[in-house]
């Protein structure tokens, strides 16, 4: 099998999904059209539609004298998915980990090098801050013993520190808001009452996912949102994910690489610890430079 | 924008630690409550240390050798008189009865509950009833000890006629103690055999062994520090009550024997244990030598922590490691629920 | 169709089965017995305090007399007038008992999870390793320990302190104030059911699972706020089982409480102001423990076993309040 080709893989079609709400005006507008139709390679993204969220600059972490990550340096942009994608042990959650500042709760976490956001340096901000602009999915859905409307609610009570009172209609709109993003709203909206452990895998991950989205983050991260889903939640959650980033850049962490083909504009192959390989999707599966990667994508390790 | 790694550093730069969350950043109430939990949390160690230095000091300084190898004697100047022989006797005896009887219940019971439990209702009824007998206030069941010994046809624990005698023995004590002990140590064989993963079991029967043999020859060694801790546990509390001592002891100063047989006379005799005796010293009582009370309150508070450091090492290396110390001392705690006084 | 040939029957293997028989019935039995005297205990306590509540009816919870006079009574056999033998009126035992209780696990609930959050979520590794013996040790220490250093240290201090002679001059013709009173005794039955609470409380907060724990961190929200409202929100119930323990343990203290509640069952009146916290109380256990000598005076015996089945029943109560706390946890799968 010629090592050049990419793996046999099927493609999305990617309509407009009627339950999801098309970005709004304030938002900076969507270009319709890039949803339209079959997906095809896309033009190279002009600079209009795509801005520079967030910044890496010869990122190293380690945990103790472990260093997992060796000099990264990539850039993060809205308009586009970035995939992060390598073999088990690569360092690729934790890069992930690093962008919110979450590989601080761990003991003995070390760092090197500038992340900034908008170009501010992220240790400079106020952490909590800083997390309510760059908020995470994680790979096992984690919805909180609540009822779905206050999963949601629950990080836009806490804004400013002070409790806002459920029944504003602000905090209600918000939240239809950001259930209908996470295409949820349909199948929720009998009951925003209803105890959120009670929903099925995939809408628990939406659920998830409205619920950072409440909070209008710059930047979404998500581990393996999808690596816990049947197929079909699975399918579901790639289109939001496709949706979504007209307004929010978002780095996805994937060990799956056909949903990378899938979904990602940018790619970056990490191994080791260290970056082998970032360009956009086309270049770095289509067109490999490294050899590890041609290895990697062919499946030879991994 | 493609860009491909450089070959990496040979030498990797120097770590900045990563910042910690600043809880000055805080609103103003969660930074009240943070400082209240520091508050409360300094403020356990200060009042424990407190409660331990203090006795150490009052009690280092009234205790004297002689103290431990005199009886006590009934003299007009309590300070200057007597020691706490014979209490100290009499907490060995009882803590040594109402162990050895509860012991082995209460392993059996735990090994019951675990193992058997048929039938079901019976089962659950017995386990309900282990967990009211754990929330039995010590005053209740030393009563209740009472109303039974004080019946004739158990006279022969201590000294009374077949009529009907007060019931006030050693002997009546310390299985009354076993009362006490027993929920803590069905609750720590329970628990631990709980652990014991079905594949031992399975591998057992197996092999053609029966239930009754597998039980005593392959769970409860594995489970040995489990049940020490359980019974060393079950021992402190034994130790540490004073209720059921002057209901059912007699509270006799020296340790009064009934009858001629050496030993048995003075199981079914009355006394006094370390407990009784700090109390009849205190301010409380009618002893009112306060020194002796905190020689032998010294006395009885190291017993307790030795009892409990015996109770750390057997317990320590042998529970699944992922058990952190909450839980093991929860569920030891939720045995000692109901209180002894 | 063959017929299946008989097998020669094992010695062995019948003999086995027939000692894992006895066993298993043997163990039966004792479990059995084990039910049963606890059952005979209920009904032995209250059957020997039925007298008692039989001639005083519901009256025996109420009010109406004074305490020390009414068990006089009974010690000497001289009536009072206008009433039996066996009047008795519980109400300054019981109130006492509800004061010193109720206050105790109040105080004990806020400082345990206040200090069970310390030690889960704030506290560096150096201090919890020191705190987990302490905790331990307090868990262990006698209550006749805790009662000598109440009456020989604490008492004096607050009647010295505390306690002004003017206000021991309004009263005296009432009862005498001096440090064995109501605040003595709540604070050190305080600290006496802490270890319990902080123990099951820790439990309860660290079983919480950290995905949630984390995901609330990840959406910017911070630490205390993470506790208050997910942490505390999922472990209320185990809390509340904490509590139900700890109310138990308090309810039973007696040996600790006759050394420093007070010199007379005196049922104190919050409605003296600031003199109510300096006020004497008796509660249930500890009136038995004083009145123990007396057991082999029939009158005086029933009353105080009439004592003793309420601390029985309250008791039992008490379990099954907590079995029905523990209900909530089930939804979530989390074991405490």
């Amino acid at each position: 099998m010629d090592p050049l080709m990419p793996p046999p893989i099927r493609r999305i079609v990617v309509d407009r999904d009627p339950n999801v709400a098309p970005p709004t005006a304030s938002n900076g507008g969507g270009a319709a059209t890039a949803l339209a139709g079959p997906r095809k390679r896309r033009p190279a993204s002009t600079p209009a539609l795509v801005q520079e969220r967030m910044r890496l600059e010869s990122v190293w972490l380690a945990y103790g004298s472990n260093w997992v990550v060796r000099d990264v340096s990539m850039t993060v942009r809205q308009g586009e998915v970035l995939a992060l994608i390598g073999a088990s042990g690569s360092g690729k959650t934790t890069l992930l980990r690093s962008l919110n500042r979450l590989t601080e709760v761990t003991e003995g976490a070390a760092r090197s090098g500038r992340i900034t956001l908008d170009d501010a340096d992220i240790h400079e901000v106020e952490v909590n801050e800083l997390r309510r602009r760059v908020t995470m999915v994680f790979q096992q859905p984690n919805p909180f013993p609540m009822t779905i409307f206050d999963n949601v609610a629950y990080a836009l009570a806490e804004r400013n520190g002070r409790r806002r009172r459920r029944r504003t209609p602000g905090i209600e709109a918000a939240v239809e808001d950001a259930l209908r993003r996470a295409g949820l709203y349909e199948e929720v909206a009998g009951d925003l009452d209803r105890s959120a452990l009670a929903l099925s895998g995939g809408q628990q991950q939406r659920l998830c996912i409205a619920r950072a989205l409440a909070v209008e983050p710059d930047v979404l991260l998500m581990d393996e949102p999808a690596s816990a889903l049947d197929p079909a939640s699975t399918a579901t959650i790639e289109e939001l994910i496709v949706q979504l980033r007209e307004t929010i850049a978002i780095v996805i962490v994937t060990h799956n690489l056909q949903q990378a083909f899938r979904v990602a504009d940018e790619v970056a192959f990490m191994h080791l610890g260290e970056l082998v390989e970032y360009g956009s999707s086309e270049q770095v599966f289509d067109h490999p430079r490294q050899q590890r990667t041609r290895d990697y994508i062919s499946g030879d390790f991994g | 924008m493609a860009s491909v790694a450089t070959s990496p550093q040979p030498v990797p730069p120097q770590a900045l630690p990563a910042p910690r969350e600043r809880v000055s950043s805080w609103p103003l109430i969660d930074r009240i409550c943070y400082w209240l939990c520091w508050v409360t949390g300094i403020g356990l160690c200060v009042i424990a240390v407190g409660i331990v230095l203090y006795m150490f000091v009052k009690g280092i300084g009234y205790l004297r050798p002689e103290l431990f190898v005199k009886s006590p004697s009934a003299s007009l100047r309590q300070t200057q008189s007597g020691g706490f022989l014979d209490p100290i006797i009499g907490t060995l005896i009882v803590t040594a009865i109402g162990t050895a009887v509860a012991a082995p219940t209460g392993i059996a019971l735990g090994v019951w509950l675990s193992e058997y439990r048929r039938p079901r209702w019976l089962a659950r009824v017995v386990g309900s009833s282990i967990e009211i007998l754990a929330g039995v206030p010590s005053i209740v069941l030393a009563l209740f000890g009472l109303l039974i010994v004080s019946q004739g046809f158990l006279s022969f624990l201590s000294q009374g006629s077949p009529q009907g005698s007060l019931g006030e023995s050693f002997l009546d004590a310390g299985l009354f103690m076993a009362l006490l002990a027993m929920p803590l140590i069905v609750a720590a064989t329970y628990e631990a055999l709980e652990q014991v993963p079905n594949r031992v079991r399975e591998a057992s029967y197996a092999l053609g062994k029966t239930r009754i043999t597998t039980i005593r020859r392959v769970l409860l060694p594995s489970i040995r520090p489990s049940m020490a801790g359980g019974v060393v546990l079950g021992m402190g509390r034994i130790i540490g009550d004073t209720a059921i001592v002057t209901v059912l002891l007699g509270l006799t100063l020296k340790n009064e024997s009934v009858g001629s047989t050496p030993i048995i006379g003075t199981l079914r005799g009355t006394g006094s244990t370390l407990t009784s005796y700090v109390y009849y010293n205190s301010p409380a009582g009618e002893g009112n030598s306060h020194e002796k009370a905190y020689a032998a309150a010294f006395v009885l508070l190291m017993i307790v922590l030795l009892l409990n450091a015996i109770v750390t090492r057997i317990t320590r290396g042998s529970e699944p490691g992922a058990r952190s110390w909450w839980s093991r001392f929860s569920i030891q705690v939720r045995s000692i629920a109901g209180p002894s006084s | 169709m063959v017929a299946a040939t008989a097998r020669r029957p094992n010695p062995e293997l019948a003999a086995a089965a027939r000692s894992d028989r006895r066993a298993e019935l043997l163990l039966g039995a004792l479990a059995f017995g084990a039910f049963a005297l606890i059952a005979f205990m209920v009904v032995t306590v209250v059957l020997k305090a039925w007298p008692s509540f039989s001639y005083n009816g519901l009256s025996w919870f109420g009010s109406g007399g004074n305490v020390e006079t009414e068990l006089r009574v009974m010690r000497e056999g001289t009536p009072l007038p206008g009433h039996g033998l066996a009047y008795f009126r519980a109400w300054p035992l019981i109130w006492g008992t509800v004061i010193t209780t109720v206050v105790a696990v109040v105080l004990a609930l806020v400082i345990s999870t206040l200090a069970a959050v310390f030690l889960t979520e704030f506290a560096p590794a150096r201090v919890r390793r020191i705190i987990e013996p302490v905790v331990r040790l307090l868990a262990g220490v006698p209550s006749v320990i805790y009662g000598l250093i109440g009456i020989l240290a604490i008492a004096p201090w607050i009647n010295e302190h505390l306690i002004s002679n003017s206000r021991k001059q309004s009263v005296i013709y009432v009862v005498q104030l001096n440090g064995a009173n109501l605040t003595t005794a709540s604070l050190i039955l305080t600290v006496m059911i802490l270890p319990i609470m902080i123990a099951l409380c820790a439990n309860a907060l660290a079983a919480v699972p950290v995905s949630w724990r984390e995901g609330s961190a990840a959406l910017g929200v911070n630490r205390w706020r993470t506790i208050w409202r997910v942490s505390l929100r999922t472990a209320w119930p185990a809390i509340a089982a904490a509590t139900v323990l700890a109310t138990a343990r308090a309810l039973g203290e007696a040996v600790m409480l006759a050394m420093v509640a007070g010199g007379t069952a005196f049922a104190a009146n919050p409605l003296d102001g600031l003199t109510f916290f300096f006020e004497p109380v008796r509660p249930l256990a500890a009136m038995i423990f004083q009145e123990s000598e007396g057991l082999t005076i029939a009158t005086l015996s029933h009353t105080i076993y009439a004592m003793a089945a309420v601390l029985l029943v309250s008791a039992t109560m008490l379990s099954f309040a907590g079995w029905a706390a523990k209900q909530p946890m089930k939804r979530y799968g989390v074991r405490a």
